[in-house]
């Protein structure tokens, strides 16, 4: 920094920097900044590249997967694949492909979400305004619980899934998604609440509202933004769960990316390939939809979530 | 809030039987209790009676139900038996291995990318979008695609070959002593976005009389980016690296879509190891053992952060 100030007078040496974010915009086109955009524009295609195998793959029929050429535009375009992922790909013993999948990740996003997002409402509603003796201490340990790995609980969770006969159940995966949604989406609302003004909240004490009346009457419609963040968070974090789904819902609640694995993983038969990208796509679809549509909120969930630290 | 209350509320205080001086119980309090009960059953049942339960557990013998006679209780046998398996050796040093690489890559290339997204460039929204997109969707996903990529039968060895190279030779899935870096690239290329993201917001905060201040100087950008900028992000780097090591610490989904642990055990890792000896395997007191393994790293890295913020705040009185 002292350097700048005695420096400062030896005026500016040059075009060195001309590429820096915060000078003035540049309008030739230099070597520079044609490196930049090749970097960009590399890194582009690195990303991309995924999705166009996964897209290729998925429309070829399996003879010409066999020419090996796993970039190159099917030459004669298939939807076979397609059908026969939703309707009639085989895991294991069942080939009803993945539509009972797809209905139960609905039904288990649906409803996973929903709940744990009242719940978490509430609780950071409830930290923020009326905090009891230990209420700190709970907040804590939820924190503390968003860095547990699933791992180190998930033993006691089905035994005790079990013992109340939940284990493999619909109500059973709900419970288990609102509780890893809980951590964060309690500190989410915590800090969207704790820095509402506070005489807002007096206000309404002073007219005599309760504990019910204030959070219904006026944070739920102060709540929208967040509420929003929360949705896209939980919707793509249940959706995309794996490793739940596997344990706690059981082979009638099966969620899709349970299903696909299955799917792709089944040793019997033939390998079609085509077939387990056009099931990729298709459980793949729902997020990116989400992603897509929300843009910017979606950034604004990560940001939300990585807070947690 | 005392005072706010009104004397409506009064007949609906329950005075503390004993103590005159203390608070009295409000019906609003006992509303919050209700209010926070899946709070408190989750805080209290699931991350210390859970954790503790795991614990106790991983002192038995226990197969496959949990066994607490007295006769199940075999000290510290599990661990001993644990150090000594060598699945679990293969885990552990996996588990550094790969958490390290994915890290270091991982926030090198987050960085990267949003230095040069950084540069005023035109369609920046497109080139985020294509960025984080991999994010939005599940590790499963991830890592079902890039095991096709990777296959060495179809993917991108025999396309290169098709075209000419004979020899090229790309399919590091195939190899024990490769398999993993297969999973680093994976795991890269679904999680660097959100890196980028976190560091561009970060660059985007640091005062611009920095940048003036270095252009005077005739420094570089490049030495700019690197020796001024990047030590003052370092929250946007602290928020990127736990969000990368939870991730690691945590990483299944990739493992069990992409690699099932192979070629033999060679990508086996901790959390796989452990929801192995639930199920399959049928040994919980082992498999408890690995997972009280899995929590000490988290519990010490809080500890650390923890201590970290009280020394700050001692030299925050200080002064």
């Amino acid at each position: 920094m002292m350097t700048t100030e005695t420096l400062a007078s030896s005026a500016v040496t040059g075009s060195r920097i001309e590429a820096g974010p915060r000078g003035a915009k540049p309008k030739t086109l230099t070597i520079a900044r044609v490196g930049v955009y090749v970097f960009l524009i590399l890194a582009a295609l690195f990303f991309l590249m995924p999705l166009w195998v996964m897209v290729v793959t998925s429309l070829k029929a399996m003879p010409e997967i066999q020419l090996r050429n796993i970039f190159q535009w099917p030459q004669q375009i298939t939807f076979e694949p397609w059908l026969k992922a939703w309707d009639t790909a085989c895991t294991g013993r069942d080939c009803n492909g993945l539509k009972p999948g797809f209905l139960n990740s609905v039904k288990i996003t649906v409803v996973g979400t929903a709940i744990s997002i009242v719940i978490a409402a509430l609780n950071g509603y409830a930290l923020s305004f009326w905090k009891y003796k230990g209420a700190n201490v709970l907040f804590g340990l939820l924190v503390f619980g968003a860095f547990v790995p699933y791992q180190v609980v998930i033993y006691p969770l089905i035994i005790g899934m079990r013992e109340i006969g939940l284990f493999g159940t619909f109500p059973g995966i709900i419970i288990i998604h609102t509780i890893f949604g809980m951590p964060i989406l309690t500190l989410l609302f915590r800090n969207f609440f704790a820095a509402l003004p506070p005489e807002l909240f007096k206000a309404a004490r002073v007219d005599g509202a309760g504990f019910w009346q204030i959070f219904f009457q006026i944070m739920v419609p102060m709540a929208v933004p967040i509420t929003i963040v929360a949705v896209i968070l939980q919707v793509t974090g249940i959706w995309n769960d794996f490793l739940f789904g596997t344990v706690f819902a059981g082979r009638e609640n099966m969620p899709m990316t349970v299903q696909l694995n299955n799917i792709v993983n089944t040793t019997t038969g033939v390998r079609e390939y085509n077939v387990h990208m056009a099931a990729t796509i298709l459980t793949a679809a729902v997020p990116l939809a989400v992603y897509f549509i929300s843009g910017k909120w979606f950034v604004r969930g990560i940001a939300a979530g990585a807070v947690k630290g | 809030m005392a005072q706010l209350a009104t004397a409506k509320e009064g007949g609906a205080v329950i005075k503390a039987a004993s103590s005159s001086g203390r608070k009295p119980f409000r019906l609003s309090t006992l509303m919050s209790i209700v209010g926070t009960t899946p709070m408190i059953a989750t805080a209290v049942g699931v991350f210390v009676i859970c954790i503790i339960y795991s614990f106790v557990l991983s002192f038995t013998n226990s197969r496959i139900f949990p066994a607490f006679a007295a006769e199940n209780f075999v000290g510290t046998d599990q661990y001993a038996r644990l150090w000594s398996t060598g699945r679990w050796l293969i885990s552990v040093n996996n588990i550094w291995f790969f958490g390290l690489l994915s890290i270091v890559a991982n926030m090198t290339a987050g960085y990267l990318l949003a230095v040069f997204m950084d540069q005023r460039i035109k369609a920046e929204d497109w080139f985020r979008s294509i960025f984080l997109y991999p994010f939005a969707m599940s590790l499963v996903i991830t890592g079902l695609v890039w095991r096709w990529i990777l296959d060495p039968n179809y993917g991108i060895q025999a396309t290169v070959r098709g075209w000419g190279f004979t020899e090229f030779a790309f399919a590091p899935l195939v190899n024990s002593s490769t398999a993993i870096y297969g999973l680093v690239v994976a795991g890269i290329w679904n999680g660097v976005g959100v890196t980028m993201a976190i560091m561009l917001a970060g660059l985007r905060g640091v005062d611009s009389e920095i940048w003036k201040a270095a252009k005077i100087d005739g420094i570089p950008a490049w030495r700019t980016y690197l020796f001024i900028v990047l030590p003052m992000m370092r929250g946007a780097i602290l928020t990127a690296f736990i969000l990368q090591c939870v991730g690691v610490v945590r990483v299944y989904d990739l493992i069990v879509a992409m690699t099932q642990g192979g070629p033999g055990i060679s990508t086996q890792m901790p959390a796989v190891f452990v929801i192995q000896h639930i199920t399959d395997r049928s040994n919980v007191g082992l498999g408890m053992a690995a997972a009280t393994m899995m929590l000490l790293p988290v519990i010490v890295l809080l500890g650390v952060q923890a201590f970290a913020q009280w020394r700050a705040n001692q030299v925050k009185e200080k002064a």
